[in-house]
């Protein structure tokens, strides 16, 4: 495969990344995403809606999140300097909010009045909701109903601040069945519903615009590097569920040759049986959710279950374009164990007296392995894309600590 | 003449009948569909995600995968129909992607052995053609697809081109199975429709009695009825051919009145 001049310029204009991506979605919603796309492009060359997502980034999420130099975990590992984004410490306790600040402001621009958006571990359900609170909008979050029982704290925190939570009993009641609710309900409704999707995954232009919304991590981050230390980075990091935290660190940096980039997905019990949720490496190429991608499926074409320690990784897709960065060679994929993930967890607890989220805990999972075999003047960055607060139950349990 | 045309061509609106395959004793439920007087079988392939399906087809869906069913299974259900039934022309409905998974061209040779003259992909629109379209097409099996209240003026030529046996019409903008449209809807649709193209146009979605069947067939070339019909399978097990029939036969004798 060729390569190509430049790695930041899909996806085209039919919204394909090489061969994935697309707009795999029912014909009644086609006329909806082909509107929304018209109202993203209008919206990219309007100062004014720029100006107000800057703003409320700025006023209302907290950025630009700090660049942290984790000093204590660097000589702990002994091997290269390890660098954190952190995206812990927006509004809501994780990337997600960067995202529903942009789409809500899209929303509004298409005069949509309801929002709605599906939920796994409840982090994108809570910052849509919140987005809905601060801007007056009514909002359903479709969430399986196994994730409602396993994730009480989130579900609550929607409820507060304003939302209905549909608990989604269908199929094996988790992630991707929220998905298919959402769009069964986007169908029904599509004259004034929006529907907020939480990653970089779904039908053109989704993947492209979360992405974008997202990118401000990874554009704050090379300036703060450039200025702190007057270089980049060797490697960057970041864990993939649907990959939306790891494009937006990587995107920024596609066209700095001398960058690596690592996406680490959650390897479960392990790859070499069916629970994980790695849909790069141990999935296939096909069609689900409005876009070509790659999914853990069977011989069959149908969808199986993944499984991750943590929820907001197990789903059983992957955003397209991590599928394209794949395929073309520019990201390194790896994947890291349930445990191997926990032990990361406790590493930087101790080290760094941070609570990271089980997702980024994957990413210093990665970044524990790769820092001991890199020199000490070279650099990683990793995405601390959330906080562990929500996890400290799933974490005791599986510590064995009655709390 | 295809055996899609010919269904199309009788004095009467052709009556297009859902089951979803591997759901019950699937060969007895489709021949009782055929004794009812259903003139084009439409055969759903069980899908793990059915984002455009209601409650009773979902539940289908998972029963058919529960009992172990397969891609080759489906097949071999066609296949066999195909046999005792050779002139009931007979379509595919179903998601992408167990239809790409080994192929499309596989799957196009592989429906086309089984004797299949059409398929219905909900989620690949006139834009993602190329992921199947041509395939089909080659192997001469009709690609059907589906417009809907939202399909405006200005998309209807992408939809109508390339599409072949006969267009699709959802009534409602929602998923199968729930409320009807307002036929007064219905008919300025379908007329709409029915200036862009020439092929035969079918309606269904909320479809769910002989009266609506009726009346949709005043306006209409073709009522496709599903989710009434899938719930007879549900409720009535090993007993669901009598029934199956019992239903289709009110709903063609509905259908031939109509006009």
């Amino acid at each position: 495969m060729n390569s190509p001049n430049s790695f930041r310029t899909m996806p085209d204009e039919r919204g394909h990344f090489g061969d994935y991506g697309g707009r795999f979605v029912a014909e009644t919603l086609m006329p909806l995403i082909l509107d929304l796309e018209k109202e993203y492009r209008a919206a990219q060359a309007d100062p004014a809606f720029k100006a107000q997502f800057d703003d409320l980034l700025e006023h209302y999420v907290g950025r630009p999140s700090p660049l942290y130099f984790a000093e204590r975990l660097t000589e702990a590992l002994g091997g290269a300097q390890v660098w954190f984004k952190r995206d812990e410490l927006n509004h809501t306790g994780a990337h997600k909010i960067n995202n529903c600040i942009g789409q809500i402001l899209l929303a509004m621009r298409m005069g949509k009045t309801r929002i709605i958006a599906e939920t796994g571990a409840g982090q994108h359900g809570v910052a849509t909701a919140t987005v809905c609170a601060r801007f007056g909008l009514p909002c359903v979050i479709y969430m399986g109903a196994t994730d409602v029982a396993r994730q009480a704290p989130n579900v609550f925190r929607m409820k507060l601040l304003g939302a209905e939570v549909v608990p989604v009993t269908s199929g094996a009641a988790t992630l991707k069945d929220a998905m298919n609710e959402g769009l069964r309900d986007w169908v029904a409704n599509v004259h004034d519903t929006f529907y907020i999707i939480g990653t970089a995954a779904g039908p053109h232009p989704y993947p492209e615009l979360v992405r974008d919304f997202q990118s401000v991590i990874g554009k704050e981050a090379r300036a703060q590097m450039l200025s702190r230390t007057g270089r980049l980075p060797d490697l960057l990091v970041a864990a993939i569920g649907g990959g939306s935290n790891a494009l937006g660190l990587f995107h920024p940096f596609l066209d700095d040759p001398d960058v690596a980039m690592l996406g680490v997905e959650a390897a479960g019990y392990g790859l070499d049986g069916d629970q994980h949720a790695a849909s790069l490496l141990g999935g296939f190429p096909g069609v689900l959710h409005g876009n070509k991608t790659y999914l853990l499926q069977d011989e069959d074409g149908q969808i199986t279950e993944g499984h991750s320690i943590s929820a907001g990784l197990d789903y059983p897709g992957i955003g397209p374009e991590h599928a394209w960065l794949k395929d073309m060679g520019r990201v390194e994929y790896t994947a890291v164990t349930d445990d191997e993930a926990l032990d990361a967890f406790q590493l930087l607890c101790r080290t760094e007296g941070i609570i990271p989220a089980l997702e980024p805990s994957h990413a210093i999972a990665a970044v524990a392995k790769r820092a001991k075999e890199m020199r000490d003047d070279q650099i990683i960055l990793a995405n601390l894309c959330g906080r562990g607060d929500k996890d400290i139950f799933t974490v005791a349990e599986k510590l064995g600590v009655e709390m | 003449m295809t055996r899609l045309s010919s269904a199309f061509s009788k004095p009467h609106p052709a009556l297009v009948c859902f089951l979803t395959a591997g759901d019950g004793d699937t060969a007895a439920n489709l021949d009782a569909l055929v004794a009812g007087g259903a003139d084009v079988i439409e055969l759903g392939m069980p899908f793990t995600d059915p984002m455009a399906d209601g409650p009773a087809i979902q539940a289908a869906n998972l029963r058919s995968l529960g009992a172990g069913t397969t891609t080759a299974d489906v097949l071999g259900i066609a296949t066999a129909f195909r046999q005792r039934h050779p002139d009931v022309p007979l379509v595919l409905m179903g998601y992408a992607n167990p239809m790409v998974r080994r192929g499309a061209e596989w799957f196009a040779a592989a429906a086309k052995d089984a004797g299949v003259d059409g398929v219905i992909c909900v989620d690949i629109p006139p834009e993602e053609d190329d992921a199947l379209g041509p395939a089909l097409r080659d192997a001469g099996i009709a690609p059907i697809r589906l417009a809907t209240p939202t399909t405006d003026d200005k998309r209807l030529p992408a939809v109508v081109e390339g599409s072949q046996g006969f267009l699709y019409y959802v009534a409602v903008a929602g998923i199968t199975g729930m409320q009807q449209a307002a036929i007064e809807s219905i008919e300025a649709n379908v007329s709409r429709i029915k200036r862009a193209t020439d092929i035969p146009v079918a309606v269904g979605f909320g479809v769910r009695t002989p009266e609506q069947a009726a009346e949709i067939a005043q306006v209409a070339d073709g009522v496709v009825v599903g989710s009434a019909l899938v719930e007879l399978v549900a409720e009535h097990g090993a007993d669901a051919p009598a029934k199956l029939r019992e239903l289709t036969a009110a709903l063609a004798t509905a259908i031939r009145a109509a006009r």
